[in-house]
């Protein structure tokens, strides 16, 4: 398989592990990228509220390139994808709104014809490579490792944008991938919630309830880590965790919060710092400490 | 899915219970099952319960058409109207359903809940019209396509759906809710209105408005009538960025959002989290410092000098052209 490659403004600026992380899974499973360097911000939602139309003729000047290389893009992100997702939902049922946002393209010899698809690496392991194909690429099984998902807004909702009817793996892709690499889901209420990110400069008070509530229901329940496809989504529960913990409940910041290729990559029995665990607020020690206890095989 | 000759279909309910009477403040858990036709919604399967299973059992229901707005509770977790959910789309393979009153409001028995937050919170908005001038003669005729352009708030049925899953009153019960940003909407967009700028300027500026919206979306995907609160919301922000209402942080970090991409191609972080708590914060900047050296500690703080997307001059070209445009 073959992607064109949009990491994201975090993965490429402060979640710099997620990108370490990814391209060290992608190239174990042999799956071929050819980067978006031009490309722009998605506009994450955000640029949406002052200019809606901006933000779609930069994600429609996305998708013009990757269709020029024909090929689907591959995202790292649940806001990425989830921003990309409605816009692309947004002028493919428009005809009349794509020749507009096509008009401002024209200058830079581009043209969307609407046949680009986008997929978070979570979904493209899943519907492209095939959970039974990555498990080939495992060298241990994560067991008895407790695991809690958190998806991140935008890779939930809207399901129409999502295309969720369509793919119904979708809606627990995230649960599956967990049980994919033997580990066992923390199932918990908050798992489609907000994370707070947005809100973190707004509202902070608010911002670090949520991270607090999430982290800690989590770890009350038994897990070991809080697994997201979200970049934003860590930077709030990881980075945030110490002082929302202290400030809402009083205690420590005891739940790691790992990308999904970085779960992946224990599976392949890859090493803390390959994986980039070292970078992360709150200490992933004791989950690397317990996979590599984990007997491995050849 | 049930065979479609069969006449009946089993139904397996655990129905959140309450009762202040008796029960000293403390909720339970009750299993049900009903036989019931298989094209039957969830609702009439609790009111199978009521009849013939257990008459104690409280809920509200009037229309069994969607429109009375009575009977929302959460499905498997999610605020729905149960009167327009079939029990063959949420539980296709007879899986047990949990059944439990709506959330953000206070239960008063079983599936019950009271309206007063609801209500409370739409009466913070002023939800009438306040018309600054009265025609000289005749009526007030606002024109077809300003009436369309409110449709979607209109349709609004006052369930509570929204606010029962809204993520931010889960945390936050000042916060005024989807419901009544959606209903204030309506008003700020009706041209017989004369207290527009008041409006976004009230919603804009307390404690609870417009901007501690944390676009989760769940109010979008609950609402059973298409009103998309949380999209009334994101046109409410920029109205009043419109009228002028730049004194929040909400409003600082949408601008510097698009500033950066318009820069860089790209986010700026760093910039994105100084310009959010304003350049002049003091309190606000110290806040930030201590995160800012533990990312710097694990090799993580984002680049002081921000990543410019490749060619990122086309970028600024496309910003222009679409400015210049408007």
């Amino acid at each position: 398989m073959k992607y064109a490659f949009y990491p994201g403004c975090v993965a490429r600026g402060g979640a710099p592990e997620l990108y370490d992380s990814a391209l060290a899974v992608m190239e174990r499973l042999g799956i071929e990228h050819v980067e978006l360097t031009k490309a722009a911000c998605t506009g994450a939602g955000v640029l949406q509220e002052k200019n809606l139309k901006m933000g779609d003729i930069l994600n429609v000047r996305t998708f013009a390139m990757a269709e020029q290389m024909g090929l689907p893009i591959m995202v790292l992100c649940s806001t990425c994808q989830g921003v990309m997702s409605q816009a692309n939902h947004r002028v493919k049922k428009d005809p009349e709104y794509l020749a507009e946002v096509n008009k401002h393209l024209a200058a830079e010899g581009l043209e969307y014809k609407g046949t680009t698809s986008v997929k978070h690496l979570l979904w493209a392991l899943i519907e492209d490579i095939g959970l039974e194909k990555l498990k080939e690429t495992f060298t241990r099984e994560l067991t008895g490792m407790n695991m809690a998902p958190f998806y991140g807004c935008y890779m939930v909702r809207p399901t129409d944008a999502l295309e969720f009817k369509a793919n119904p793996t979708r809606e627990t892709s995230l649960e599956d991938l967990i049980e994919a690499v033997g580990g066992t889901v923390t199932d918990f209420a908050g798992k489609t919630a907000c994370c707070g990110f947005p809100i973190l400069f707004i509202n902070q008070a608010n911002s670090m309830k949520m991270v607090a509530n999430h982290t800690g229901t989590a770890k009350d329940l038994g897990a070991d880590a809080m697994v997201t496809p979200c970049p934003l989504c860590h930077l709030n529960l990881d980075g945030y965790q110490p002082k929302a913990r202290k400030q809402v409940r009083g205690d420590k910041a005891d739940l790691p919060v790992i990308h999904v290729p970085q779960l992946i990559g224990l599976a392949m029995g890859m090493s803390e710092k390959a994986l980039g665990l070292q970078k992360h607020i709150v200490s992933t020690k004791e989950i690397v400490r317990k996979a590599e206890a984990l007997p491995t095989r050849v | 899915m049930p065979d479609a000759k069969q006449e009946t279909m089993n139904v397996k309910l655990k129905v959140k219970r309450y009762d202040p009477a008796d029960s000293g403040g403390k909720t339970w858990w009750q299993e049900y099952e009903v036989d019931i036709h298989p094209d039957s919604t969830v609702l009439d399967s609790l009111i199978e319960v009521r009849e013939q299973n257990d008459g104690t059992l409280a809920m509200r229901c009037a229309c069994r058409a969607s429109i009375c707005g009575s009977c929302g509770m959460k499905v498997n977790g999610t605020a729905k109207l149960v009167c327009k959910t079939r029990v063959v789309d949420v539980a296709p393979n007879g899986e047990q359903l949990i059944i439990e009153p709506m959330g953000n409001q206070h239960v008063v028995k079983d599936l019950v809940i009271s309206l007063d937050t609801f209500f409370s919170q739409i009466k913070r908005v002023e939800p009438f019209l306040q018309p600054d001038h009265v025609p000289a003669q005749g009526e007030y005729i606002a024109s077809n396509s300003s009436m369309e352009n409110l449709l979607t708030s209109m349709n609004c049925i006052m369930c509570g759906c929204c606010v029962s899953d809204c993520t931010v009153l889960e945390v936050d019960s000042n916060f005024i809710g989807p419901a009544a940003l959606a209903k204030a909407w309506r008003f700020t967009e009706d041209p017989r209105d004369g207290k527009r700028d008041e409006r976004l300027k009230t919603l804009n500026d307390e404690d609870g408005g417009m901007w501690d919206c944390t676009r989760c979306m769940k109010c979008v995907d609950v609402c059973p009538k298409g009103v998309a609160p949380m999209d009334r919301i994101m046109e409410l922000r920029e109205a009043a960025i419109e009228a002028g209402n730049t004194n929040t942080s909400g409003y600082r970090h949408t601008e510097s959002f698009y500033n950066s991409v318009k820069k860089n191609g790209r986010l700026d972080e760093t910039r994105l989290a100084i310009d959010s708590a304003g350049w002049t914060n003091l309190p606000r900047l110290l806040d930030l410092a201590p995160i800012g050296i533990a990312a710097m500690r694990k090799g993580k703080l984002p680049p002081l000098m921000p990543h410019k997307s490749e060619d990122n001059q086309k970028v600024k070209d496309l910003y222009k052209s679409v400015e210049d445009e408007s």
